[in-house]
């Protein structure tokens, strides 16, 4: 390949301090909506979390039970597949690693796939989910997450592309191989990582 | 534990392995205006892959000092033997590429590209299908719709294109036939029997069972096109949903 793209400059060169992925863009004050189905109509009466797959205790949540738990907040940036970066959001809700406490991983345990209300799967290398790194939200930027952005609670993996943040999430099984979800059958990568651009199979 | 509302479906099983997509070059065959804001892109790429109805390239811009910007953009071409592609771009004031690929992209000029990408929102060509667009969202269904005008089965296909004026309509010279129906939201052609309007049942409806729905479109309409076919009795699992554009 190589060279350039005759008469282009672009314009947007401002990496904000380095926190802005490679072939990423700012998009502002802008959130935009991505996804592949209906925005489901789901109340938080009818919304659980389970954690099941390789656990001691497959153990579920109903909306309030989940509420009981203690809350912690991201505070950073999202980068999506399609090239948009958001900076400075906000997100709360509950550490995975609480919830994955509670159901007790088996030592064999290596993935995670993550499944929505939908259908829509998402998997994950158990490694980027616990330390930290993954949430179950249900606010952002102090508001009520709406439910095309997910609500009322999403997976929130901010280090990884954002599809790897499963909309309207119902739960996460613990496997001891990786098998592939949603996008990542349709040609995304199993990873997701933004820094490296591990956009497609193959990256 | 209460039963989720939203049952897993066979939908979203398993079509295998696929191989990396790899950039390659594509040279810029033809540029044509399809709207004041909308230029559709004929490409020949170096390698061509056949595509499916409803897939998209990425394209990527890069500068002389390195710096690249990359979009998707849907192809709106049904697959044929040329190996070419057509891409429809809508232009975005504030964007940095639609208006380089409005602007200074000319016939000739070498685009870096990838693709065909996407398997979700494709038309496999044999199964009933309702495609829905609301402005530049018809850009994929235009695929759908070629490809069946193409292989003889537009008894297939019937595909409702969402504009707000007769002057947004994107490929007008093709938006013919009783496989068609155009709704204008804010202003209409004379002698059309639909006054100006959103989008509704009556526009949608009925929708036989075994349809498979093709949404795209902006967020607000894929938000509200989705209560429609809600409300007309389509399964959710039935639709597959691209989304466009600002939210």
């Amino acid at each position: 390949m190589g060279g350039f793209t005759r008469g282009f400059t672009g314009r947007r060169r401002d990496d904000h301090g380095g926190r802005l992925p490679p072939g990423q863009y700012d998009t502002g004050a802008s959130w935009p909506v991505l996804s592949a189905e209906i925005t489901p109509r789901l109340s938080t009466d009818d919304w659980t979390f389970t954690v099941d797959g390789l656990v001691d205790r497959v153990t579920t949540w109903s909306w309030d039970e989940l509420q009981a738990l203690p809350h912690s907040t991201y505070a950073g940036d999202i980068h999506c597949v399609t090239t948009w970066s958001k900076f400075d959001m906000t997100f709360t809700g509950v550490s995975v690693d609480v919830l994955l406490a509670a159901a007790g991983p088996s030592a064999a345990a290596t993935h995670v796939l993550a499944r929505s209300h939908t259908g829509y799967t998402t998997n994950l290398p158990l490694a980027d989910v616990v330390d930290g790194k993954a949430w179950v939200v249900w606010d952002a930027d102090g508001e009520a997450l709406a439910p095309e952005h997910g609500g009322p609670a999403r997976l929130l993996v901010p280090h990884l592309y954002f599809w790897k943040s499963a909309k309207w999430v119902s739960g996460i099984e613990l496997l001891d191989h990786d098998v592939r979800g949603f996008w990542e059958q349709n040609g995304y990568h199993d990873r997701g990582d933004p820094w490296t651009e591990q956009r497609y199979h193959g990256d | 534990m209460t039963e989720p509302p939203f049952a897993p479906t066979a939908r979203f099983a398993a079509p295998g392995q696929q191989a990396a997509t790899p950039w390659q070059s594509a040279t810029v065959v033809s540029v044509l205006a399809e709207t004041r804001t909308a230029r559709t892109i004929r490409l020949a790429p170096e390698a061509p892959v056949p595509h499916l109805p409803g897939q998209h390239y990425v394209v990527r811009l890069t500068a002389e000092d390195g710096y690249t910007a990359s979009r998707s953009y849907s192809v709106a071409s049904a697959p044929d033997a040329s190996g070419e592609i057509e891409l429809t771009v809508e232009l975005l004031p504030d964007g940095e590429v639609s208006p380089f690929l409005h602007e200074v992209l000319e016939p000739g000029d070498v685009l870096e590209v990838r693709g065909p990408l996407g398997r979700w929102f494709t038309w496999d060509g044999s199964s009933p299908a309702l495609l829905v667009g609301g402005g530049s969202g018809v850009v994929p269904l235009m695929a759908m719709l070629r490809t069946a005008r193409a292989t003889g089965t537009t008894d297939l296909v019937r595909l409702v294109v969402s504009v707000r004026t007769p002057d947004d309509l994107y490929y007008a010279s093709e938006m013919t036939g009783p496989e068609v129906t155009v709704v204008h939201t804010r202003t209409t052609t004379p002698g059309d029997r639909r006054p100006a309007g959103r989008l509704s049942t009556a526009d949608l409806g009925p929708v036989a069972p075994g349809t498979t729905v093709y949404l795209c479109g902006s967020g607000g309409f894929v938000e509200h096109s989705s209560a429609l076919l809600l409300d007309l009795g389509v399964d959710a699992a039935d639709v597959r949903v691209e989304r466009f554009g600002p939210s």
